[in-house]
């Protein structure tokens, strides 16, 4: 551990880290902050009060806030299903398994407008699943639940892939020794497993979270886009791009790359806190 | 290092892959028609009607690609360096914004008869079998049992149509008094259940998913899905609507640079032709041709009172009044 | 060098209770949409659908599905290999701002990620003059949706690999390293064994990921049918036509390749764990 914390002023044993740390550095810079800085200087095109005045629009504020609540809902039943199913995945034996755990990736490679389609079709009044809610009068397609669906499919696979890898190589002689001290099953995944799965599932879950944020393809279909109300803010974006206004398309899109980026940028400090406690506690 | 070489010349293939098409090659000639979305099956059939007759005409082999998308999306593509040689959109004001990256000489509107517009289309209702809700016209939509579905109009350029077809009527009702005309609107769209962004999805929500009583869509996208429905469906016709001309033109610039300007010509101007009016008419679009329109009357109801976007003083005029942000159509949605 | 976990039958109710829940999320979530998928695209019966697929467009925009989905991957996959390298073996100032930049890809909203390329690119770019005197096709050609899809599936193979190494630690290659092995050595001997499974997620993920991208893709390629279309905008454009049994039809082909990668990984993984 020592070794590792010094790691920065002293000689680094491990080679490779020029090399390594040029190539990514150097295609990060091609293929995303070049982008990003074109963006950047499109926006700034307009002055700082211009700026304010194209986000702060009633309609941008409202889109914001659609797409931040359904992502966040989403993102919740996404951490909360995806460690289950994780869990259930690497753990148990069942009959069905192997199919289960093979299409976890499905929703990633349908793409998004089918998708959209799809989920809009089973869920509209006709389908299979929303004439199940209707009898309790609940509509799912077209509405503020419809979205969160949405968005349910597009970021489950994100949560169940980067919890089960470190489930997998979980020494479960930890939970033994628990269990022979004593502790009760729910009491051991609290205070043994869950710790040790943390950064791995909140990394999962911000992916999702992040890619709900941004989600454009299948939202559309099952939104319904009223303004105000199922309007998100990719929609506004497009819709600025259809009436050839690129500025105010970059400053929303600016905006919400800030987001993205803030919100990252939050899991990365819990992760690398999480991951050092964990390496402290090993050692 | 050697990975990252690897990398290199795997994008360097990408980017080579991509340069592999030219324009005219020896008898070939190849033109990029950048169009709408519904206009595929029109144009596929006109394709091989006009690749006869210029092979007829000057012993030259040509192909077109077609590129089908939403007709905004589609000029902000051609604006942004998409290489078509011919565009043949859903409204005038997308080709104007072409035009105003430079691309397309000014005065296009003029070198082609009728506005430059072959062929053109209307603003239609359909509703469910046997008209439950009694629909019948632009009234009925605000009445308080029936919920709409129409794609929105900031999204969807067809979708302007849409809502100027209703402004039109509002504006006969109440002799264009414009608070009367923004209330009555106001009303219709706040009846709409789905604002989709296309007219396609706007249909799929109607039709697949059941919702709202009456699509407010283009006669031949109505048409394209009574053909695709087993009468589940029926088309009104409202008594005022408006005569929606869908503009085509040639991208000079780039057919100057591919030395496609010629065909590029031709292959508008054949539009116009008996041939290429009778395919429209086929594929449900209103031939400017009177005498085949009339042909045809059968299918399109030719007693509807049709406004022109004249009426509304050009799409520059509708565009900032109504569409523009913090217009007409934004004021509907403010609380 | 795994550390096995034993697999077992659930002991109590709590067991099955999960196991019922996955499965009901499974079935709404996942299989639904698929049997929606299927069930349109055979609507009309078996000829309509085999018409659909085997169209020459169809095929066409399945072949440059997958050319662009194998030139990404191979660029995500080194440049992840050496990312991980980077980020989980060393120390270095700017570590956290440098994964949160190769992780927002993600969530960054397609529609922007078109745009930022367009912006770049495109005929407003100061770079379009330079690109067009020298005849170098970048938006709407395939060089932008390849450049789209590295976009949109850059961290993937990296964000699957990185949890499991930093839980790991750098001791082995460290020890490996004084002992004189070069990086090789270490990388294939200490390193990839730790990270094997979740190398393969990375590899399945990104390739499901690239085949499926839609709406960056959608805004950059211009839609040329038989030059441009990729299978999700040949999707699209089918459905936009009122086409909906073979757009349905068309998905079907990218639900079938993806199962096919599926299964291939699943007998890999198999074998390997014996």
């Amino acid at each position: 551990m020592e070794a590792t914390k010094k790691g920065a002023k002293q000689p680094r044993v491990i080679p490779g880290f020029g090399v390594s740390l040029g190539v990514t550095v150097a295609m990060l810079s091609l293929v995303v902050l070049i982008p990003f800085a074109a963006l950047a200087v499109n926006a700034l095109k307009l002055s700082p009060g211009e700026f304010w005045s194209v986000i702060t629009q009633d309609r941008v504020l409202s889109s914001f806030a659609v797409s931040l609540e359904t992502s966040a809902v989403a993102a919740c039943v996404n951490m909360v299903m995806g460690l289950i199913l994780a869990w259930v995945l690497v753990r148990y034996d069942f009959p069905g398994k192997k199919v289960m755990n093979g299409m976890i990736e499905l929703p990633f490679a349908l793409p998004t407008a089918v998708a959209g389609i799809s989920l809009t079709s089973l869920t509209s009044e006709n389908g299979a699943i929303g004439k199940f809610f209707a009898m309790f009068g609940i509509r799912i397609a077209y509405t503020k639940a419809g979205i969160v669906f949405a968005l349910i499919f597009v970021g489950i696979p994100f949560v169940v892939r980067a919890v089960m890898p470190v489930l997998e190589k979980f020494d479960s002689s930890f939970e033994e020794a628990a269990s022979v001290m004593g502790a009760t099953r729910v009491g051991i995944f609290f205070k043994v497993i869950l710790p040790e799965l943390l950064p791995s599932l909140l990394t999962g879950t911000g992916l999702a979270f992040g890619r709900g944020l941004g989600e454009y393809g299948s939202v559309v279909f099952i939104a319904g886009n009223k303004p105000y109300e199922t309007e998100i803010a990719p929609l506004i974006i497009m819709s600025k791009l259809q009436q050839f206004d690129y500025t105010a398309a970059c400053s929303i899109g600016l905006v919400m790359l800030l987001a993205s980026f803030l919100l990252l940028f939050l899991m990365n400090l819990v992760q690398v806190r999480n991951t050092k406690i964990l390496r402290g506690g090993e050692a | 290092m050697k990975a990252a070489g690897l990398a290199a010349l795997v994008l360097l293939t990408g980017l080579l892959a991509g340069c592999g098409y030219q324009a005219v090659s020896g008898n070939h000639v190849t033109l990029i028609n950048v169009s709408y979305d519904p206009t595929r099956e029109f144009y596929e059939s006109y394709n091989k009607v006009f690749a006869g007759y210029w092979e007829a005409k000057t012993g030259e082999n040509v192909s077109v690609v077609q590129s089908h998308g939403g007709s905004g999306k589609q000029a902000l593509e051609v604006a942004n360096g998409l290489e078509a040689d011919v565009v043949t959109l859903a409204l005038e004001s997308d080709i104007d914004a072409v035009e105003s990256a430079g691309l397309i000489d000014q005065g296009w509107i003029d070198e082609l008869p009728d506005d430059s517009a072959p062929y053109t289309s209307t603003i239609v209702f359909l509703v469910r079998k046997g008209n439950p809700k009694n629909i019948q016209d632009w009234d009925d939509l605000v009445r308080d049992d029936v919920a709409i579905v129409t794609p929105n109009p900031k999204t969807s350029g067809g979708a302007r149509w849409n809502f100027l077809a209703a402004w039109s009527y509002a504006s006969q009702k109440y002799h264009g008094d414009e608070d009367k005309c923004r209330a009555f609107v106001k009303k219709l769209y706040e009846h709409v259940v789905v604002l989709d962004s296309g007219a396609r999805a706007a249909t799929t929500s109607f039709t697949g998913n059941g919702q709202g009583d009456v699509l407010i869509c283009w006669e031949n996208e109505a048409y394209l899905s009574l053909a695709d429905s087993d009468g589940a469906y029926e088309m009104i016709t409202p008594s005022v609507s408006i005569l929606a001309q869908p503009s085509v033109a040639v991208v000079d610039a780039n057919a100057q640079d591919h030395g496609t300007a010629d065909v590029a010509e031709a292959y508008l101007s054949y539009l116009y032709s008996d041939k290429a009016q009778e395919i429209a008419a086929q594929y449900y679009y209103r031939p400017v041709n009177k005498e085949i329109l009339k042909k045809h009357s059968d299918t399109f109801d030719l007693t509807m009172k049709l406004t022109t976007i004249d009426d509304f003083g050009g799409w520059d005029e509708a565009q900032r009044r109504f569409f523009a942000d913090g217009g007409i159509f934004d004021s509907i949605y403010e609380h | 060098m795994e550390n096995e976990t034993e697999l077992r039958k659930p002991k109590g109710a709590g067991g099955y209770v999960l196991i019922a829940v996955s499965a009901i999320f499974f079935f709404v979530f996942l299989i639904l949409p698929l049997v929606t998928v299927f069930q349109n695209a055979f609507s009309d019966g078996m000829l309509p659908y085999f018409k659909a697929v085997m169209d020459v467009y169809t095929r066409k925009a399945t072949l440059l599905t997958l050319e662009v989905t194998a030139i990404a991957l191979c660029v995500n996959t080194v440049f992840g290999l050496f990312a991980v390298w980077a980020v989980t073996k060393f120390q270095f100032q700017g570590k956290r701002i440098l994964t949160t930049l190769i992780d927002l890809p993600v969530s960054v909203s397609p529609v922007i990620a078109g745009l930022m390329y367009i912006l770049l690119y495109g005929r407003t770019s100061p770079l379009y003059p330079w690109l067009k005197s020298h005849s170098i096709h970048i938006v709407f050609a395939v060089p932008a949706i390849v450049i789209a899809t590295i976009f949109v599936t850059f961290p993937y193979v990296f964000r699957e690999i990185v949890p499991v190494l930093e839980t790991e630690g750098t001791d082995e290659e460290e020890a490996a390293a004084i002992m004189g092995a070069n990086w090789w050595t270490i990388f294939s001997r200490v390193t990839f064994p730790h990270m094997k499974w979740a190398f393969f997620y990375g590899i399945v993920l990104c390739t499901a990921r690239a085949m499926g991208e839609f709406g960056a893709v959608s805004i950059l390629s211009g839609h040329l049918r038989g030059l441009t279309n990729t299978l999700p905008l040949h999707v699209e454009i089918l459905f936009n036509e009122f086409n909906s049994q073979a757009a349905f039809a068309v998905s079907s082909i990218l639900v079938i390749i993806a199962i096919g990668i599926l299964i291939v990984r699943s007998l890999l993984e198999a074998r390997a764990k014996g």
